[in-house]
């Protein structure tokens, strides 16, 4: 076994922040990872870190259009918390040597962006992702702090009590990939999940293939509520074959896009006549779909994304690393003819129940960064406000988590906080598969506890009784599943990712997301029969990812689940049904507890007021 | 069709529903067990192909220290159908999902930008999701872990002693002083940002560190991505004179900079473009200038 004050799943932007948040608070702090951490998903983030940081701006005008691109589903505590945290975040990193591209006097460059009204995103280059890991990771490397990676963490040990409010994180359990040892980690202080977000779950996505909810599910399973999951932001340029992103900037630039009939569909069939090409990404994705809908898609798939009118010194200047995208993954010389784009998955608004200090309402249990919902973004995300969230937060849980004294925070988290029980009506039974046999499936039951177990050892309140009973149950299944002869997890894998493109992208209708609930129905049926293939114990990447598959299951019920839920059209959610933003009686999150197995569904208020300001909600165009 | 079925030539077809017998142990039923996935994967893939066009070979090297058969290292065929835009890594993971899911291999981003897939393919090193399969203008490819790397499996090597490498050359920014101000940030002009742009583009990959004669022979060579990290940090006037000394001296050790006999392999392959011959050739020139200045 191994002990730390602290753990962190997960190594990318979030989980490297907050462990040097710990660390500084003078925590024993360990990261724990699947990959390693300059693998993560994070040096693949393109635009840039938005923060108020010159005179002429301020927290609160980056905090009012925060709110306003969140179309009113953010909480004001999170967000006026973000805005006044993250200037300090940004130099920070820029102490620790982030190589930012530069003004001529030697200061940190900005540049605007979508839905802001200053020119605060820093940048570097179009990499700034990348930097951004990496930088972090070396001050992780020279802090000494201890990192296992490819360890893959596959539960969490919480105690049983019945009230999940009254639960405890004491650790997790992990699996070394490379030799297949199943150990457990103490965390006297607590448990920060980091572990990104949950494309994977849809088969055209931005996202990594490493990138599976994992955080998501293992907290919803251990009793901590899912917020506004339906809430997934689709981004309308990525490439057809891959889902590689081809950044916002080519249209920044003035890239036009084009459909079948060569017609400029942005403006000649009125999806945005005053923004065209640039308005936000929502209304892009819609309009792509809906002309690929009526016809007027290329193959039948996708549209054109021209920038060959900008002339090759420019494009070579600005979007060089777009021609290298295009040709390593698409095979198309985008100086010489236009580049196919389609919308993809890009990115998950929603996720694990936070308040602004990251703390769930498990307590030792926190979340921080694109698997965490401390509802930042709301119903819609703005660029460059992806990777200021992580070091906020990522930052806030490290330091709680080691025990600084921190400011109580506003939002409420866990069931105490309802506001009124949900009402949906899903065609299927939703949730796990009733375990068959009197000792319980667990291989196919995620690890976790059924509700007999749970009872019948209710004593299961002390540490390391909690993380030794974890530890029994994680390599009981991860034998199971080596021992079964079954099937694949890769059929049930793509079966899922099917039906969620296919029921759950940018058009939402309620009989195709019932359409949705049936497959992950039978999918989850199809689950009890899966087992892994390869025998070995020695870098078992078939069992990684058969685990794996249960998780992308469990997160892509639960955004569909919200998706019906939420009757009406907000931010990135369309509802084909409800075309409009319903203020009256939708300023509410769509929250899920699994309860047992059984995922239940009921509304928190949203908070438009915190401490410092009040926000009214307003239209929101551009 | 996708693998050398060394196990079933002594075994023909399986019943589905036998049970494993009493006499084996686990090794036994997993075998058994393997074989029958095998028989569905493979009417599956026969299935498949049937329908495709144009197909590619994959010969894919495969090594597991604990799996019968797969102690001795071999290469295995699969056959997969082409279609244009398709990169190395889909043919992998195509061959995985469909024909044999213990194919190991690491990846992630699939964008070139996470360096979890440099592998040796058709004889040089590649990342195996920016190479087109297109652009290798060969019917068959053949696909290798990175050389000079202990195998762990398939093609999964062991990478600490990169790692160890890396670390080795203190690769962290270390500035000797900072603005007093916590808000304020310190100033870097554009020359100085563009100089070291390309350096800070390394993805860790351990394309460069493979390719390298010279590491080859010497295991306690720094390897070209380290001396490029360290090249990263002594190039960045942020970080103050005295620390630049110090890194100098790191790179100058005996299996630092002069052992580089610029072959330009690391350069050859390195899939982010970074020209890491000539920045190791200017940390020669520094550590010259440098000894020079202190004579």
């Amino acid at each position: 076994m191994h002990e730390h004050d602290v753990i962190v799943v997960g190594a990318g932007g979030a989980g490297l922040r907050a462990a040097i948040a710990a660390d500084e608070e003078g925590a024993d702090v360990a990261l724990v990872t699947k990959l390693h951490p300059v693998r993560s998903h994070t040096g693949a983030a393109e635009g840039g870190i938005n923060a108020a940081l010159r005179e002429g701006d301020d927290w609160e005008l980056h905090a009012y259009d925060t709110m306003k691109g969140s179309d009113y589903l953010g909480d004001a505590p999170a967000i006026d918390t973000f805005a006044q945290d993250a200037p300090e975040e940004v130099v920070q990193i820029e102490h620790w040597g982030m190589p930012f591209s530069r003004e001529d006097d030697g200061r940190v460059s900005q540049r605007p962006f979508g839905g802001m009204s200053f020119p605060r995103t820093t940048y570097a280059g179009a990499e700034t992702g990348h930097h951004l890991l990496h930088t972090m990771y070396e001050q992780v490397v020279k802090r000494g702090i201890e990192v296992y990676d490819e360890w893959y963490v596959t539960n969490l040990a919480v105690t049983d009590h019945d009230d999940p409010e009254e639960r405890h994180c004491h650790g997790a359990v992990a699996y070394e990939i490379a030799t297949g040892n199943v150990e457990g980690f103490w965390a006297r202080d607590g448990v920060i999940l980091a572990t990104g977000g949950l494309g994977q779950a849809f088969d055209h996505t931005t996202n990594a293939v490493a990138n599976t909810g994992d955080g998501c599910a293992m907290a919803y399973r251990a009793g901590v509520p899912m917020e506004d999951m339906e809430m997934i932001q689709f981004h309308p340029t990525t490439l057809p074959s891959t889902g590689v992103l081809i950044s916002e900037g080519v249209r920044g630039e003035g890239g036009i896009l084009y459909n079948d009939e060569e017609e400029r569909f942005m403006f000649e069939h009125g999806y945005a006549n005053n923004d065209g090409e640039l308005a936000s990404r929502d209304v892009v994705s819609r309009a792509e779909l809906t002309e690929v809908n009526a016809g007027r898609g290329i193959e039948d798939e996708y549209v054109d994304l021209d920038m060959r009118h900008l002339g090759e010194e420019r494009i070579l200047d600005r979007l060089e690393n777009i021609l290298h995208l295009a040709e390593d993954f698409e095979g198309v010389d985008g100086l010489d003819e236009p580049m196919p784009v389609k919308p993809g998955q890009h990115y998950a608004m929603g996720g694990i129940e936070t308040d602004e200090n990251g703390e769930t309402c498990i307590s030792g249990l926190y979340a921080a960064g694109e698997t965490a919902c401390v509802s930042l973004h709301g119903a819609n995300r703005l660029g460059g406000n992806a990777l200021p969230e992580l070091l906020v937060f990522g930052a806030r849980a490290g330091h709680h988590a080691a025990g600084k004294d921190m400011k109580t925070a506003e939002i409420q988290t866990g069931r105490s906080a309802k506001s009124e029980d949900g009402d949906v009506e899903p065609p299927v039974e939703p949730g796990a598969i009733e375990a068959g046999s009197s000792d319980g499936d667990v291989a196919a039951d995620g690890g976790e506890r059924s509700s007999s177990d749970r009872r019948s050892d209710a004593a299961m309140v002390e540490p390391k009784e909690t993380l030794e009973h974890t530890v029994r149950q994680e390599r009981e299944r991860i034998e199971s599943l080596l021992e079964a002869d079954g099937i694949n997890h890769a059929e049930v894998r793509s079966n899922v990712q099917e039906t969620m493109t296919e029921n759950v992208n940018v058009f939402r209708k309620e009989e195709s997301l019932n359409d949705a609930l049936r497959d992950l129905r039978r999918a989850r049926e199809r689950y009890e029969d899966v087992a892994v293939a390869d025998p070995s114990r020695t870098y078992n990447t078939d069992l990684i990812h058969t685990i794996e598959t249960r998780n992308i299951l469990d997160v892509a019920e639960a955004i569909t689940l919200g998706a019906l839920a939420r009757e009406e059209f907000r931010g990135a959610h369309w509802r084909a049904e409800f075309q409009e933003r319903r203020d009256e009686e939708w300023i509410k999150h769509t929250m899920l507890a699994w309860d047992d197995g059984t995922p239940e569904l009921y509304y928190k208020p949203v908070l438009l007021e915190s401490q410092w300001k009040e926000y009214e909600p307003k239209e929101r165009s551009y | 069709m996708s693998t050398i079925e060394q196990e079933t030539e002594t075994e023909e077809t399986t019943d589905e529903s036998a049970e494993p017998t009493v006499e084996s142990p686990g090794e036994r039923r997993r075998a058994e067990k393997q074989e029958r996935a095998q028989a569905r994967e493979d009417q599956r893939v026969d299935e498949e192909i049937d329908h495709s066009e144009e197909t590619i070979t994959l010969k894919v090297f495969r090594y597991d220290p604990e799996v019968e058969g797969k102690e001795e290292p071999r290469f295995d065929d699969f056959t997969v159908p082409f279609h244009k835009g398709m990169t190395v890594l889909d043919a992998l993971i195509y061959s995985r999902d469909h024909y044999d899911s213990s194919l190991t291999f690491r990846h992630s981003c699939r964008q070139a930008v996470c360096g979890s897939d440099a592998l040796f393919i058709n004889g040089r090193q590649r990342l195996a999701c920016k190479t087109q399969i297109a652009d290798l203008d060969a019917g068959t490819i053949r696909i290798e872990p990175l050389p000079h790397q202990e195998v762990v499996k398939d093609l999964v090597v062991d990478m600490e002693h990169f790692y160890d490498q890396m670390e080795a050359v203190e690769p962290y920014f270390d500035a000797d002083e900072l603005p007093d101000d916590e808000l304020e940030e310190q100033r870097q002009d554009r020359e100085n940002r563009e100089k070291i742009k390309m350096s800070t583009r390394c993805i860790w990959c351990g394309a460069c560190m493979s390719s390298c004669n010279i590491a080859a022979g010497d295991n306690e060579y720094l390897g070209p991505a380290a001396i490029n990290k360290a090249y990263r940090f002594a190039m960045d006037e942020r970080e103050g004179e005295q620390r630049k000394q110090e890194r100098l001296r790191i790179i100058e050790q005996e299996h630092g900079v002069w052992r580089c006999q610029t072959q330009f392999s690391c350069t050859e392959v390195c899939p982010k473009d970074i020209p890491l011959t000539e920045h190791i050739q200017e940390l020669k020139r520094e550590a010259v200038k440098n000894n020079l200045k202190f004579w």
